[in-house]
């Protein structure tokens, strides 16, 4: 066996050029092929995007006052469901993450479910708890007069909803990666147990934390099926941005157009700008 | 009360593991706990600091039961009067150096302020004023164990604990760091508990050791005692001698089937005899006129050993023998080879095993 192998290992190292393989010369044209589709699907219809953008009329488009209403209402109830999934999403996922319980996969499961769930069913679902005739939201209208449904409170709760679980999932991970025993050392150093979350643990998984909100914040910019099934379609209250490009495809095409190029260069800009400074930060 | 700071019966039963650990340690003094890897003694560590509930026994501080299971008295981590540098540290990533340091005296009940003045002075006394804007990424390894410490000083705890606090070191900068940490914990008012694998860091360090093996004391006292009179194989291995425990009628030591040492001591009933494997010496034939303490031997191994060379030999006991290079070559000695060995009657050290 060896007697043959060694002369084969050989003749085969001699005949091929040192290093040739290594430097990307040799990738597989049924990797490549596929990879570079794979690009293109992902980028043309931004191209097409562009390329059908009434630039002549683009600053009149912009400067009607629907576009910029719904472009505010977007922005704020995407960055107020983020901060909802914060003050919930990280307890949350820090119970999962270091709290041993019965049922601790379950949970998690039905925390993940929103992700699978098509938000439009998720719409109704929030109908049917929140709603003036359901199970909390009859109680909330009775005893507050708090209504949910269609208010622009409805569209942060659609949204939170539908982004929560891209919050809870990047910091459990997060914590689960993080060392302990940093929280030991800030124990014998006299922290309690809220004072190491706060100090110790939260800056640990900071960027966990900001990747879960930046995923977060993105999920809740593009909702649109739970938001106009819970919070319906009313321009300047609970019309956002992906409502108002919908709603404008079916009369105005380039209305629709300029919406969507706005969303994009929005989504682009501040994800690009979180990413630098967080996101790829060792 | 006990006039000790710290008196302690660490016991830990944990998955078939053992750690029952009697430990006294007076203000101002420094024990090291030395032992093998998995001998317990990270875990005695944790318990005092805390961090390991016991499942018998004591920690009382100052005449105050911090962790008694019997009287259900547990003292968390954070509201102990204790001092840990970790063996890596943990220094905390997202804060430079003082506000690490600051950070204990911040919990402490300090102001913003005061906890910075107190952490600016602790950086000075540790030589690192300089560096107080560094984060620990930017830190050598001695800087990062010297922040450790002043983190661990500057909330005044009296129980001081260094889990292998040189451990992480390169050699060199081993030796400067030892020496420095050798001045604070002589500085350090409270009880101090080392922890370490390293008979030298030990020996330095440290006012008394206290030898765990197996979850148990195998032996106790100061570095002269121990190092003079080991009691088990790995304190002798540790300090360098070759150790035998056999029974003793006047000067005389059974130590194997057909092997009787004979000591300067006169002692009675089970008995240790140690002696250097530099006394041991090695003979082609057996030494004429027969002295005491001769036997022949086999030379199992032969490795370096500083200048000298150690052989390693089997017979009626395992023995470490170090000679010069030059006998070594006139001996020839490979394994295998048959000598005699010889030790002279005042190199060896008797003492009771009782």
């Amino acid at each position: 066996m060896t007697l043959i192998a060694h002369p084969v290992r050989r003749s085969a190292g001699s005949r091929r050029p040192r290093g040739a393989r290594r430097r990307g010369g040799g990738v597989p044209v049924a990797l490549l092929l596929p990879a570079l589709l794979g690009l293109a699907f992902l980028t043309l219809p931004l191209i097409g995007l562009l390329a059908r953008t009434p630039w002549s009329t683009l600053p009149q488009r912009l400067a009607e006052p629907g576009v910029l209403a719904a472009l505010r209402l977007s922005l704020l109830t995407a960055t107020l469901a983020t901060l909802l999934c914060l003050l919930l999403g990280v307890p949350l996922a820090w119970l999962l993450a270091r709290v041993e319980f019965p049922g601790r996969r379950l949970v998690r499961a039905l925390v993940t479910v929103p992700l699978v769930l098509p938000p439009v069913v998720g719409g109704v679902a929030l109908l049917l708890v929140f709603g003036r005739r359901g199970l909390i939201g009859g109680w909330l209208d009775q005893t507050f007069g708090i209504t949910l449904p269609f208010t622009t409170t409805g569209v942060v709760f659609a949204e939170a909803f539908v982004a929560m679980p891209f919050l809870v999932i990047a910091v459990e991970g997060a914590l689960r990666g993080a060392d302990r025993r940093y929280e030991e050392a800030a124990a014998t150093l006299g922290a309690g147990r809220w004072t190491t979350f706060t100090h110790v643990t939260v800056p640990l998984v900071g960027p966990g934390l900001a990747a879960g909100a930046v995923l977060c914040w993105a999920r809740a910019l593009g909702e649109f099926g739970a938001t106009i099934t819970f919070a319906g379609n009313f321009p300047g209250r609970t019309q956002t941005m992906p409502l108002a490009v919908y709603l404008a495809l079916e009369t105005d095409v380039e209305a629709a157009i300029v919406l969507s190029l706005i969303l994009l260069v929005v989504s682009v800009v501040i994800l690009a700008g979180l990413r630098d400074r967080w996101i790829s930060a060792p | 009360m006990t006039g000790h700071l710290l008196d302690a019966r660490l016991t830990v039963e944990r998955g078939g593991f053992r750690l029952d650990v009697p430990l006294r340690v007076a203000a101002g003094e420094v024990v090291a706990l030395l032992g093998p890897n998995g001998a317990g003694k990270t875990t005695a560590l944790r318990a005092l600091a805390g961090l390991q509930p016991l499942t018998a026994g004591h920690i009382t501080v100052a005449g105050s039961d911090q962790d008694r299971p019997d009287r259900r008295t547990f003292v968390p981590a954070e509201h102990r009067s204790v001092g840990v540098v970790f063996q890596d540290y943990l220094l905390f990533p997202h804060l430079n150096a003082l506000d690490n340091v600051a950070f204990g005296p911040r919990r402490h009940g300090a102001n913003r302020r005061t906890a910075r003045r107190s952490a600016v002075d602790w950086l000075a006394r540790v030589g690192l004023g300089e560096h107080a804007r560094q984060r620990p990424g930017q830190l050598s390894g001695g800087q990062a164990q010297r922040v450790a410490l002043a983190r661990a000083l500057a909330v005044r705890p009296a129980v001081l604990l260094l889990d292998e606090p040189l451990a992480a070191l390169d050699a060199r900068t081993r030796l400067d760091t030892r020496a420095e940490l050798h001045r604070h914990l002589a500085a350090h008012p409270g009880a101090t508990v080392l922890v370490t694998h390293d008979p030298l860091d030990a020996l330095v360090l440290a006012d008394r050791l206290v030898i765990v093996e197996e979850g148990r004391v195998v032996q106790e006292g100061d570095a002269a005692t121990v190092t003079a009179r080991p009691r088990t194989d790995y304190v002798a291995r540790l300090v360098g001698l070759n150790l035998h425990r056999g029974r003793a009628e006047n000067n005389h030591i059974r130590v194997a089937d057909g092997l009787l040492l004979t000591v300067p001591e006169r002692l009675d009933g089970d008995a240790f005899v140690a002696f250097r494997p530099s006394a041991v010496a090695l003979h082609d034939d057996q030494p004429a006129g027969s002295p005491p303490n001769t036997w022949p031997a086999t030379v199992a191994g032969v490795q370096r050993h500083g200048d000298n060379l150690r052989v390693q030999l089997d017979g009626p006991v395992r023995v470490a023998a170090d000679v010069p290079p030059a006998t070594a070559a006139t001996l020839r000695l490979v394994p295998g080879q048959r000598v005699w060995a010889a030790v002279g009657v005042t190199e060896t050290r008797a003492y009771p095993a009782g």
